[in-house]
Protein backbone atom coordinates (compact mmCIF):
# COMPACT_ATOMS: atom_id res chain seq x y z
CA UNK A 1 0.00 0.00 0.00
CA UNK A 2 1.46 3.38 -0.64
CA UNK A 3 0.71 6.33 1.10
CA UNK A 4 0.09 9.66 -0.79
CA UNK A 5 1.05 12.85 0.80
CA UNK A 6 -0.33 16.29 -0.29
CA UNK A 7 1.39 19.29 1.05
CA UNK A 8 0.96 22.55 1.23
CA UNK A 9 1.78 25.61 2.83
CA UNK A 10 -0.13 29.09 3.91
CA UNK A 11 -0.13 31.64 1.80
CA UNK A 12 -1.21 34.54 4.04
CA UNK A 13 1.13 34.56 7.02
CA UNK A 14 4.09 36.34 4.63
CA UNK A 15 1.71 38.73 2.70
CA UNK A 16 0.17 39.53 6.35
CA UNK A 17 3.40 40.24 7.84
CA UNK A 18 4.72 42.26 4.88
CA UNK A 19 1.24 44.16 4.17
CA UNK A 20 1.25 45.09 8.38
CA UNK A 21 4.62 46.53 7.99
CA UNK A 22 3.59 48.79 5.50
CA UNK A 23 1.78 51.83 5.60
CA UNK A 24 -1.24 52.05 4.12
CA UNK A 25 -0.49 54.76 0.88
CA UNK A 26 2.39 52.80 0.15
CA UNK A 27 0.46 49.90 -0.10
CA UNK A 28 -2.55 51.35 -2.25
CA UNK A 29 0.62 52.62 -4.48
CA UNK A 30 2.39 49.06 -4.59
CA UNK A 31 -1.05 47.56 -5.60
CA UNK A 32 -2.03 50.34 -8.27
CA UNK A 33 2.45 49.78 -9.54
CA UNK A 34 1.73 46.14 -9.50
CA UNK A 35 -1.20 45.61 -11.53
CA UNK A 36 -0.39 48.29 -14.55
CA UNK A 37 3.14 46.69 -14.55
CA UNK A 38 1.72 43.54 -15.83
CA UNK A 39 -0.99 45.33 -17.70
CA UNK A 40 1.42 47.09 -19.46
CA UNK A 41 3.00 43.95 -20.80
CA UNK A 42 0.77 43.37 -24.11
CA UNK A 43 0.74 47.24 -25.07
CA UNK A 44 4.13 47.88 -24.83
CA UNK A 45 5.04 44.50 -26.35
CA UNK A 46 2.78 45.43 -29.10
CA UNK A 47 4.42 48.91 -29.59
CA UNK A 48 7.92 47.70 -29.47
CA UNK A 49 7.33 45.43 -32.58
CA UNK A 50 5.21 47.84 -34.47
CA UNK A 51 8.35 49.71 -34.27
CA UNK A 52 10.84 47.04 -35.19
CA UNK A 53 8.35 45.79 -38.24
CA UNK A 54 8.25 49.48 -39.70
CA UNK A 55 11.72 50.45 -39.00
CA UNK A 56 12.35 46.99 -40.95
CA UNK A 57 10.49 48.02 -43.98
CA UNK A 58 8.05 45.24 -43.69
CA UNK A 59 5.02 47.74 -43.14
CA UNK A 60 4.64 50.97 -44.96
CA UNK A 61 4.51 54.16 -42.89
CA UNK A 62 1.58 55.49 -44.62
CA UNK A 63 -0.12 51.90 -43.35
CA UNK A 64 0.88 52.10 -40.07
CA UNK A 65 3.22 55.02 -38.71
CA UNK A 66 5.58 53.72 -36.24
CA UNK A 67 5.22 54.82 -32.22
CA UNK A 68 7.70 56.85 -32.69
CA UNK A 69 5.61 58.74 -35.16
CA UNK A 70 2.88 58.47 -33.29
CA UNK A 71 4.44 60.01 -30.15
CA UNK A 72 5.35 63.44 -32.08
CA UNK A 73 2.54 63.82 -33.34
CA UNK A 74 0.86 63.39 -30.03
CA UNK A 75 2.91 66.25 -28.69
CA UNK A 76 2.43 68.42 -31.63
CA UNK A 77 -1.67 67.65 -31.20
CA UNK A 78 -1.33 68.15 -27.08
CA UNK A 79 -0.23 71.64 -27.47
CA UNK A 80 -3.62 72.78 -29.44
CA UNK A 81 -6.82 70.87 -30.00
CA UNK A 82 -6.42 67.48 -28.46
CA UNK A 83 -7.31 68.76 -25.11
CA UNK A 84 -10.37 70.72 -26.37
CA UNK A 85 -11.69 67.80 -28.30
CA UNK A 86 -10.99 65.48 -25.63
CA UNK A 87 -12.47 67.78 -23.23
CA UNK A 88 -15.48 67.85 -25.76
CA UNK A 89 -16.30 64.43 -25.98
CA UNK A 90 -16.16 63.64 -22.32
CA UNK A 91 -18.42 66.25 -21.52
CA UNK A 92 -21.02 64.89 -23.76
CA UNK A 93 -20.55 61.26 -22.50
CA UNK A 94 -20.84 62.73 -18.90
CA UNK A 95 -24.29 64.92 -19.75
CA UNK A 96 -25.76 62.16 -21.88
CA UNK A 97 -24.73 59.39 -19.40
CA UNK A 98 -25.86 60.88 -15.84
CA UNK A 99 -29.54 62.13 -17.72
CA UNK A 100 -29.69 58.37 -19.15
CA UNK A 101 -28.76 56.45 -16.65
CA UNK A 102 -30.75 58.81 -13.78
CA UNK A 103 -33.81 58.10 -16.26
CA UNK A 104 -33.06 54.35 -16.25
CA UNK A 105 -32.84 54.72 -12.35
CA UNK A 106 -36.34 56.18 -12.23
CA UNK A 107 -37.79 54.15 -14.69
CA UNK A 108 -36.18 50.48 -13.57
CA UNK A 109 -37.58 50.82 -10.00
CA UNK A 110 -41.10 51.87 -11.12
CA UNK A 111 -41.06 48.97 -13.45
CA UNK A 112 -39.10 46.89 -10.74
CA UNK A 113 -41.90 46.79 -8.19
CA UNK A 114 -44.71 47.45 -10.04
CA UNK A 115 -45.68 44.30 -12.02
CA UNK A 116 -48.72 46.20 -13.70
CA UNK A 117 -46.35 48.85 -15.15
CA UNK A 118 -44.19 45.83 -16.50
CA UNK A 119 -47.26 44.96 -18.41
CA UNK A 120 -47.87 47.80 -19.77
CA UNK A 121 -44.41 49.11 -20.34
CA UNK A 122 -41.74 45.97 -20.83
CA UNK A 123 -42.76 44.60 -24.46
CA UNK A 124 -42.40 48.17 -25.43
CA UNK A 125 -38.71 48.78 -24.03
CA UNK A 126 -37.79 45.40 -25.43
CA UNK A 127 -38.74 46.95 -28.62
CA UNK A 128 -37.41 49.76 -28.60
CA UNK A 129 -34.32 48.10 -27.27
CA UNK A 130 -33.74 46.25 -30.74
CA UNK A 131 -33.15 49.55 -32.87
CA UNK A 132 -29.52 49.94 -33.03
CA UNK A 133 -28.82 53.37 -31.64
CA UNK A 134 -27.89 54.80 -34.69
CA UNK A 135 -31.35 54.45 -36.70
CA UNK A 136 -31.82 56.67 -34.49
CA UNK A 137 -29.36 59.36 -35.62
CA UNK A 138 -31.19 60.72 -38.73
CA UNK A 139 -34.59 61.09 -36.98
CA UNK A 140 -32.68 62.63 -33.85
CA UNK A 141 -30.70 65.38 -36.71
CA UNK A 142 -34.46 65.95 -37.91
CA UNK A 143 -35.62 66.70 -34.33
CA UNK A 144 -32.83 68.31 -32.93
CA UNK A 145 -30.17 69.65 -35.78
CA UNK A 146 -26.87 68.60 -35.93
CA UNK A 147 -26.18 70.21 -32.60
CA UNK A 148 -24.80 68.87 -29.02
CA UNK A 149 -29.03 68.41 -28.13
CA UNK A 150 -28.73 65.28 -30.55
CA UNK A 151 -25.87 63.82 -29.63
CA UNK A 152 -26.44 63.74 -26.30
CA UNK A 153 -30.16 62.47 -26.90
CA UNK A 154 -28.60 59.79 -28.20
CA UNK A 155 -25.93 59.08 -25.56
CA UNK A 156 -28.62 59.19 -23.10
CA UNK A 157 -30.63 56.44 -25.03
CA UNK A 158 -27.47 54.53 -25.22
CA UNK A 159 -26.73 54.81 -21.35
CA UNK A 160 -30.56 54.16 -20.32
CA UNK A 161 -30.97 50.42 -21.71
CA UNK A 162 -28.35 48.57 -19.41
CA UNK A 163 -28.85 50.28 -16.91
CA UNK A 164 -32.78 50.22 -16.64
CA UNK A 165 -32.01 46.15 -17.28
CA UNK A 166 -30.10 46.19 -14.80
CA UNK A 167 -32.25 47.70 -12.63
CA UNK A 168 -35.19 46.12 -12.79
CA UNK A 169 -33.41 42.55 -13.14
CA UNK A 170 -31.91 43.08 -10.14
CA UNK A 171 -35.10 44.26 -7.91
CA UNK A 172 -36.59 41.04 -9.27
CA UNK A 173 -33.63 39.07 -7.80
CA UNK A 174 -33.48 40.36 -4.47
CA UNK A 175 -33.80 37.38 -2.29
CA UNK A 176 -37.78 37.35 -1.10
CA UNK A 177 -36.03 36.42 2.60
CA UNK A 178 -34.48 39.69 2.93
CA UNK A 179 -37.59 41.25 2.00
CA UNK A 180 -39.48 39.25 4.16
CA UNK A 181 -37.84 40.39 7.21
CA UNK A 182 -38.63 44.62 6.49
CA UNK A 183 -42.84 42.84 6.28
CA UNK A 184 -42.42 41.67 9.74
CA UNK A 185 -42.22 44.88 10.97
CA UNK A 186 -44.71 45.86 8.81
CA UNK A 187 -42.43 48.39 6.93
CA UNK A 188 -44.88 50.22 4.24
CA UNK A 189 -43.69 49.72 0.56
CA UNK A 190 -41.23 52.85 0.01
CA UNK A 191 -39.00 52.11 3.57
CA UNK A 192 -38.78 48.45 1.85
CA UNK A 193 -37.42 49.72 -1.37
CA UNK A 194 -35.31 52.41 0.39
CA UNK A 195 -33.64 49.67 3.23
CA UNK A 196 -33.93 46.38 1.33
CA UNK A 197 -34.69 46.39 -2.35
CA UNK A 198 -32.31 48.87 -3.65
CA UNK A 199 -29.18 48.02 -1.95
CA UNK A 200 -29.49 44.59 -2.20
CA UNK A 201 -29.68 45.31 -5.73
CA UNK A 202 -26.67 47.39 -6.22
CA UNK A 203 -24.24 45.32 -7.51
CA UNK A 204 -26.82 44.68 -10.79
CA UNK A 205 -27.25 48.03 -11.28
CA UNK A 206 -23.36 49.19 -10.75
CA UNK A 207 -22.64 45.79 -13.92
CA UNK A 208 -25.61 47.93 -15.47
CA UNK A 209 -23.62 51.78 -14.93
CA UNK A 210 -20.25 50.48 -16.27
CA UNK A 211 -21.94 49.05 -19.32
CA UNK A 212 -23.69 51.90 -19.58
CA UNK A 213 -20.49 54.27 -19.48
CA UNK A 214 -19.28 51.92 -22.02
CA UNK A 215 -22.04 52.07 -24.73
CA UNK A 216 -22.07 56.07 -24.18
CA UNK A 217 -18.41 56.09 -25.26
CA UNK A 218 -19.41 54.27 -28.11
CA UNK A 219 -22.47 56.36 -28.92
CA UNK A 220 -20.51 59.56 -28.81
CA UNK A 221 -17.66 58.36 -31.59
CA UNK A 222 -20.72 57.66 -33.32
CA UNK A 223 -22.59 60.69 -33.19
CA UNK A 224 -19.16 62.98 -33.69
CA UNK A 225 -18.13 60.68 -36.83
CA UNK A 226 -21.56 61.88 -38.11
CA UNK A 227 -21.55 65.34 -37.57
CA UNK A 228 -19.40 67.56 -35.17
CA UNK A 229 -16.35 70.19 -35.44
CA UNK A 230 -14.83 68.97 -32.50
CA UNK A 231 -14.87 65.74 -30.29
CA UNK A 232 -12.48 62.22 -30.43
CA UNK A 233 -15.05 61.61 -33.42
CA UNK A 234 -14.00 64.13 -34.87
CA UNK A 235 -10.44 63.85 -35.13
CA UNK A 236 -11.08 60.51 -36.53
CA UNK A 237 -12.82 61.61 -39.34
CA UNK A 238 -10.50 64.71 -40.01
CA UNK A 239 -7.51 61.92 -40.09
CA UNK A 240 -9.44 59.70 -42.68
CA UNK A 241 -10.22 63.28 -44.82
CA UNK A 242 -6.51 64.02 -44.05
CA UNK A 243 -5.51 60.31 -45.03
CA UNK A 244 -3.68 61.04 -41.55
CA UNK A 245 -3.31 57.25 -39.89
CA UNK A 246 -1.36 58.42 -36.87
CA UNK A 247 -4.54 61.12 -36.09
CA UNK A 248 -6.78 58.48 -36.48
CA UNK A 249 -4.59 56.76 -34.34
CA UNK A 250 -4.05 58.94 -31.62
CA UNK A 251 -7.98 59.30 -31.06
CA UNK A 252 -8.11 55.26 -31.27
CA UNK A 253 -5.46 55.77 -28.11
CA UNK A 254 -7.51 58.53 -26.38
CA UNK A 255 -10.48 56.20 -26.30
CA UNK A 256 -8.96 53.54 -25.04
CA UNK A 257 -7.02 55.62 -22.24
CA UNK A 258 -11.04 57.50 -21.39
CA UNK A 259 -12.60 54.49 -21.70
CA UNK A 260 -10.33 52.46 -19.30
CA UNK A 261 -9.95 55.33 -16.99
CA UNK A 262 -13.43 56.10 -16.43
CA UNK A 263 -14.65 52.47 -16.21
CA UNK A 264 -11.35 52.29 -13.39
CA UNK A 265 -12.69 55.11 -11.61
CA UNK A 266 -16.73 53.54 -11.49
CA UNK A 267 -15.23 50.25 -10.44
CA UNK A 268 -13.40 52.03 -7.37
CA UNK A 269 -16.45 53.46 -6.51
CA UNK A 270 -18.24 50.38 -6.66
CA UNK A 271 -15.92 48.69 -4.80
CA UNK A 272 -16.19 51.09 -2.24
CA UNK A 273 -20.38 50.79 -2.13
CA UNK A 274 -20.25 47.04 -2.18
CA UNK A 275 -17.34 46.11 0.10
CA UNK A 276 -20.04 44.34 1.96
CA UNK A 277 -20.23 41.80 -0.69
CA UNK A 278 -18.99 38.65 0.24
CA UNK A 279 -18.42 37.21 -3.15
CA UNK A 280 -15.78 35.31 -4.80
CA UNK A 281 -14.64 38.82 -6.95
CA UNK A 282 -14.24 40.55 -3.02
CA UNK A 283 -12.29 37.33 -1.67
CA UNK A 284 -9.59 37.42 -4.37
CA UNK A 285 -9.05 40.80 -4.57
CA UNK A 286 -7.42 40.85 -1.05
CA UNK A 287 -4.86 37.75 -2.25
CA UNK A 288 -1.43 38.27 -3.46
CA UNK A 289 -1.30 36.04 -6.46
CA UNK B 1 -58.08 35.11 25.80
CA UNK B 2 -54.13 33.83 25.18
CA UNK B 3 -51.41 36.32 24.22
CA UNK B 4 -51.60 34.81 20.82
CA UNK B 5 -54.68 32.63 19.69
CA UNK B 6 -54.31 30.52 16.17
CA UNK B 7 -57.00 28.49 14.49
CA UNK B 8 -56.51 27.46 11.09
CA UNK B 9 -59.04 25.85 9.62
CA UNK B 10 -56.85 25.50 6.33
CA UNK B 11 -54.51 26.28 4.59
CA UNK B 12 -53.19 25.40 1.36
CA UNK B 13 -50.80 25.47 -1.80
CA UNK B 14 -52.34 25.22 -4.93
CA UNK B 15 -54.51 21.78 -4.40
CA UNK B 16 -52.72 20.31 -1.89
CA UNK B 17 -53.87 20.89 1.61
CA UNK B 18 -50.89 21.40 4.32
CA UNK B 19 -52.88 22.53 7.48
CA UNK B 20 -56.04 21.31 8.82
CA UNK B 21 -57.92 22.27 11.54
CA UNK B 22 -54.70 23.52 13.88
CA UNK B 23 -56.02 25.37 16.87
CA UNK B 24 -52.69 26.32 19.53
CA UNK B 25 -52.96 29.17 21.68
CA UNK B 26 -49.81 30.65 23.61
CA UNK B 27 -50.37 32.24 27.33
CA UNK B 28 -47.79 34.99 29.35
CA UNK B 29 -44.86 33.86 29.74
CA UNK B 30 -45.19 30.34 28.56
CA UNK B 31 -42.87 28.65 26.14
CA UNK B 32 -44.68 26.25 23.57
CA UNK B 33 -43.02 23.83 21.23
CA UNK B 34 -44.00 22.48 17.98
CA UNK B 35 -42.29 19.25 17.01
CA UNK B 36 -42.49 17.73 13.35
CA UNK B 37 -40.66 15.95 10.60
CA UNK B 38 -39.68 18.24 7.64
CA UNK B 39 -42.42 19.16 5.67
CA UNK B 40 -45.32 18.91 7.76
CA UNK B 41 -46.17 22.21 8.25
CA UNK B 42 -44.39 23.84 10.71
CA UNK B 43 -43.10 26.69 9.07
CA UNK B 44 -46.48 27.40 7.36
CA UNK B 45 -48.15 27.18 11.04
CA UNK B 46 -45.49 30.05 11.85
CA UNK B 47 -45.54 32.39 9.45
CA UNK B 48 -49.10 32.67 9.15
CA UNK B 49 -48.98 33.31 13.36
CA UNK B 50 -46.58 35.94 12.09
CA UNK B 51 -48.86 37.53 9.88
CA UNK B 52 -46.73 36.98 6.89
CA UNK B 53 -49.07 34.12 4.88
CA UNK B 54 -52.19 35.46 4.83
CA UNK B 55 -53.67 33.16 2.48
CA UNK B 56 -55.24 30.59 4.60
CA UNK B 57 -58.83 30.46 6.02
CA UNK B 58 -58.94 30.48 9.61
CA UNK B 59 -57.95 33.54 12.32
CA UNK B 60 -54.76 34.42 13.94
CA UNK B 61 -55.43 36.87 17.15
CA UNK B 62 -52.90 38.35 19.30
CA UNK B 63 -53.41 40.19 22.38
CA UNK B 64 -52.13 43.78 22.21
CA UNK B 65 -50.58 45.42 25.21
CA UNK B 66 -52.71 47.55 27.41
CA UNK B 67 -50.86 50.76 26.82
CA UNK B 68 -51.94 50.62 23.64
CA UNK B 69 -48.58 50.62 21.79
CA UNK B 70 -49.34 49.76 18.46
CA UNK B 71 -46.07 51.49 17.26
CA UNK B 72 -44.06 48.12 17.46
CA UNK B 73 -45.61 45.09 16.41
CA UNK B 74 -46.14 42.90 19.52
CA UNK B 75 -44.74 39.74 17.73
CA UNK B 76 -40.81 39.30 16.32
CA UNK B 77 -39.36 36.20 14.46
CA UNK B 78 -36.23 34.30 14.29
CA UNK B 79 -35.92 32.63 10.94
CA UNK B 80 -34.19 29.47 10.09
CA UNK B 81 -31.18 31.41 8.48
CA UNK B 82 -30.02 34.37 9.99
CA UNK B 83 -31.28 36.69 7.43
CA UNK B 84 -29.19 39.56 8.16
CA UNK B 85 -28.92 42.42 5.75
CA UNK B 86 -25.03 41.83 4.40
CA UNK B 87 -24.73 45.85 3.88
CA UNK B 88 -25.57 46.70 7.11
CA UNK B 89 -22.93 45.95 9.90
CA UNK B 90 -24.33 44.01 13.47
CA UNK B 91 -25.45 47.59 14.99
CA UNK B 92 -27.37 48.30 11.85
CA UNK B 93 -28.53 44.66 11.63
CA UNK B 94 -30.13 44.73 15.43
CA UNK B 95 -31.81 48.26 14.93
CA UNK B 96 -33.04 47.50 11.30
CA UNK B 97 -36.65 48.27 12.29
CA UNK B 98 -35.85 51.74 13.30
CA UNK B 99 -33.83 52.55 9.81
CA UNK B 100 -30.54 54.66 10.19
CA UNK B 101 -32.00 55.97 13.62
CA UNK B 102 -31.88 53.08 15.83
CA UNK B 103 -31.72 53.31 19.44
CA UNK B 104 -27.95 53.15 19.75
CA UNK B 105 -28.19 52.26 23.88
CA UNK B 106 -30.68 49.44 23.11
CA UNK B 107 -28.37 47.82 20.62
CA UNK B 108 -25.34 48.48 22.83
CA UNK B 109 -27.17 46.24 25.48
CA UNK B 110 -28.48 43.77 23.22
CA UNK B 111 -24.92 43.17 21.78
CA UNK B 112 -23.88 42.78 25.29
CA UNK B 113 -26.71 40.20 25.94
CA UNK B 114 -26.18 38.09 22.95
CA UNK B 115 -22.55 38.04 23.90
CA UNK B 116 -21.25 39.67 20.83
CA UNK B 117 -18.76 42.87 22.56
CA UNK B 118 -16.46 43.84 19.77
CA UNK B 119 -18.74 42.81 16.71
CA UNK B 120 -21.04 46.27 16.57
CA UNK B 121 -18.77 47.26 13.31
CA UNK B 122 -18.71 43.75 11.54
CA UNK B 123 -20.54 43.06 8.40
CA UNK B 124 -22.20 39.63 8.03
CA UNK B 125 -19.61 37.78 5.87
CA UNK B 126 -16.92 38.24 8.86
CA UNK B 127 -20.03 36.51 10.98
CA UNK B 128 -19.92 32.99 12.27
CA UNK B 129 -23.00 30.88 11.76
CA UNK B 130 -23.39 31.13 15.67
CA UNK B 131 -22.71 34.61 15.28
CA UNK B 132 -25.03 35.26 12.91
CA UNK B 133 -28.13 33.75 14.22
CA UNK B 134 -27.20 35.83 17.74
CA UNK B 135 -27.38 39.04 15.97
CA UNK B 136 -30.75 37.84 14.39
CA UNK B 137 -31.94 36.98 18.11
CA UNK B 138 -30.79 40.66 18.92
CA UNK B 139 -32.61 41.73 16.09
CA UNK B 140 -36.42 40.16 17.09
CA UNK B 141 -35.61 41.22 20.60
CA UNK B 142 -35.30 45.06 19.62
CA UNK B 143 -38.72 45.57 19.21
CA UNK B 144 -39.61 44.60 22.11
CA UNK B 145 -42.04 41.88 21.26
CA UNK B 146 -44.41 39.92 23.87
CA UNK B 147 -44.16 37.27 21.71
CA UNK B 148 -41.64 35.78 19.87
CA UNK B 149 -41.95 33.18 17.32
CA UNK B 150 -38.66 31.07 16.16
CA UNK B 151 -38.31 28.74 13.10
CA UNK B 152 -35.60 25.56 13.93
CA UNK B 153 -33.32 28.80 14.88
CA UNK B 154 -30.61 26.35 15.36
CA UNK B 155 -30.72 23.90 13.17
CA UNK B 156 -27.69 25.23 11.36
CA UNK B 157 -25.09 25.56 14.07
CA UNK B 158 -23.26 22.79 15.21
CA UNK B 159 -24.31 20.62 18.47
CA UNK B 160 -22.04 22.71 20.95
CA UNK B 161 -23.14 26.05 19.24
CA UNK B 162 -26.84 25.16 19.60
CA UNK B 163 -26.65 24.02 23.18
CA UNK B 164 -25.53 27.62 24.32
CA UNK B 165 -27.58 29.65 21.88
CA UNK B 166 -30.48 27.55 23.47
CA UNK B 167 -29.76 28.87 26.97
CA UNK B 168 -28.91 32.37 25.49
CA UNK B 169 -32.84 32.50 24.16
CA UNK B 170 -33.53 30.72 27.82
CA UNK B 171 -32.02 33.21 29.51
CA UNK B 172 -33.14 36.33 27.41
CA UNK B 173 -36.47 35.67 27.14
CA UNK B 174 -37.05 34.73 30.66
CA UNK B 175 -35.41 38.20 31.40
CA UNK B 176 -38.29 40.12 29.60
CA UNK B 177 -41.18 37.92 30.23
CA UNK B 178 -41.54 37.44 26.70
CA UNK B 179 -43.40 34.27 25.88
CA UNK B 180 -42.19 31.85 22.79
CA UNK B 181 -43.10 29.16 20.05
CA UNK B 182 -40.55 27.34 18.92
CA UNK B 183 -40.46 25.22 15.94
CA UNK B 184 -37.99 22.30 15.43
CA UNK B 185 -37.63 18.65 14.50
CA UNK B 186 -35.33 18.10 17.38
CA UNK B 187 -36.43 16.53 20.57
CA UNK B 188 -34.08 17.01 23.27
CA UNK B 189 -34.76 20.62 22.07
CA UNK B 190 -37.90 20.77 22.35
CA UNK B 191 -37.93 18.67 25.84
CA UNK B 192 -35.30 21.36 27.17
CA UNK B 193 -36.91 24.43 25.49
CA UNK B 194 -40.81 23.93 26.34
CA UNK B 195 -43.48 23.77 28.79
CA UNK B 196 -45.84 22.82 26.62
CA UNK B 197 -44.88 20.32 23.14
CA UNK B 198 -47.16 19.60 20.30
CA UNK B 199 -46.56 17.07 18.54
CA UNK B 200 -47.45 17.23 14.60
CA UNK B 201 -48.27 14.58 12.52
CA UNK B 202 -46.69 14.02 9.05
CA UNK B 203 -48.67 15.29 5.56
CA UNK B 204 -51.67 16.92 6.73
CA UNK B 205 -51.97 15.22 10.18
CA UNK B 206 -52.74 18.17 12.15
CA UNK B 207 -51.64 18.43 16.36
CA UNK B 208 -51.95 14.78 17.49
CA UNK B 209 -50.59 14.68 20.77
CA UNK B 210 -49.39 17.16 23.48
CA UNK B 211 -48.00 17.42 26.11
CA UNK B 212 -46.23 19.28 29.06
CA UNK B 213 -42.83 19.02 30.38
CA UNK B 214 -43.21 19.11 34.43
CA UNK B 215 -39.54 19.91 34.81
CA UNK B 216 -38.45 22.91 36.84
CA UNK B 217 -36.12 25.30 35.44
CA UNK B 218 -33.36 25.51 34.90
CA UNK B 219 -33.03 22.13 33.69
CA UNK B 220 -30.31 19.82 33.22
CA UNK B 221 -29.83 18.17 30.13
CA UNK B 222 -29.51 14.90 32.03
CA UNK B 223 -32.44 15.05 34.12
CA UNK B 224 -34.06 11.50 34.27
CA UNK B 225 -37.40 13.09 33.97
CA UNK B 226 -36.73 14.53 30.76
CA UNK B 227 -35.67 11.10 29.71
CA UNK B 228 -38.99 8.97 30.41
CA UNK B 229 -40.64 12.23 28.66
CA UNK B 230 -38.85 11.84 25.55
CA UNK B 231 -39.71 8.11 25.68
CA UNK B 232 -43.53 9.52 25.61
CA UNK B 233 -42.84 12.00 22.57
CA UNK B 234 -40.79 8.87 20.80
CA UNK B 235 -44.59 6.85 21.32
CA UNK B 236 -46.33 9.51 20.36
CA UNK B 237 -44.58 10.49 17.09
CA UNK B 238 -44.65 6.63 16.59
CA UNK B 239 -48.57 6.57 16.85
CA UNK B 240 -48.64 9.65 14.20
CA UNK B 241 -46.58 7.55 11.62
CA UNK B 242 -43.79 9.97 12.03
CA UNK B 243 -41.34 7.71 12.65
N1 LIG C 1 -44.45 28.47 -1.13
C1 LIG C 1 -44.86 27.19 -1.23
N2 LIG C 1 -45.44 26.74 -2.35
C2 LIG C 1 -45.88 25.48 -2.46
N3 LIG C 1 -45.75 24.56 -1.49
C3 LIG C 1 -45.17 24.93 -0.34
C4 LIG C 1 -44.69 26.26 -0.15
N4 LIG C 1 -44.16 26.34 1.09
C5 LIG C 1 -44.31 25.12 1.62
N5 LIG C 1 -44.92 24.27 0.79
C6 LIG C 1 -45.26 22.86 1.06
O1 LIG C 1 -45.96 22.82 2.26
C7 LIG C 1 -45.53 21.73 3.05
C8 LIG C 1 -45.12 22.22 4.41
O2 LIG C 1 -43.97 23.03 4.29
P1 LIG C 1 -43.27 23.66 5.55
O3 LIG C 1 -44.26 24.43 6.32
O4 LIG C 1 -42.08 24.42 5.06
O5 LIG C 1 -42.79 22.38 6.35
P2 LIG C 1 -41.82 22.26 7.61
O6 LIG C 1 -41.43 23.62 8.02
O7 LIG C 1 -42.60 21.53 8.63
O8 LIG C 1 -40.65 21.45 7.15
C9 LIG C 1 -44.42 21.05 2.29
O9 LIG C 1 -44.95 19.89 1.70
C10 LIG C 1 -44.03 22.03 1.24
O10 LIG C 1 -43.68 21.37 0.06
MG1 LIG D 1 -39.51 24.57 8.01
Amino acid sequence: MTISTHEFRGEAQDEQIKTRSSRASSRIIAKIVSVDLRGAIVPVGALALLELFVRMGWISPYVLPPPSDLYETFLYLAEGPLWTNIGASALRVLTGFVIGSLLAVIVGSVVGLWYSAERYLEPSFQALRAVPSLAWVPLLMIWFGIGETSKIVLIAKSAFFPVYLSLFSGIRNVDRKLVEVGEMYRQPLPVLVWRILIPASLPHLFTGLRYGLSLAWLSVVAAELLAASEGIGYMLSDGRELSRPDLVLIAIICLAVLGKVSDSLFKLIEDRCLSWRDSYATAIGGRPA
Amino acid sequence: MSLLDIDVREKAFGKTIVLHDIKLSLDDSQAAVLLGPSGCGKSTLLRIAAGLDKQFSGSVSVKTGQDGNTKSPPVAFVFQEPRLMPWLTVSQNIGFADGAKYDTGRVNGLIADVGLTGHAATLPKALSGGMAQRVAIARALYTEPRILLLDEPFSAVDAFTRMKLQDLVLKLVEQRGISFLLVTHDIDEALYLGDRIYVMGAGDGGIQHDLSVDVPRPRDRRAARLAELKSDVLTALQAAHVI
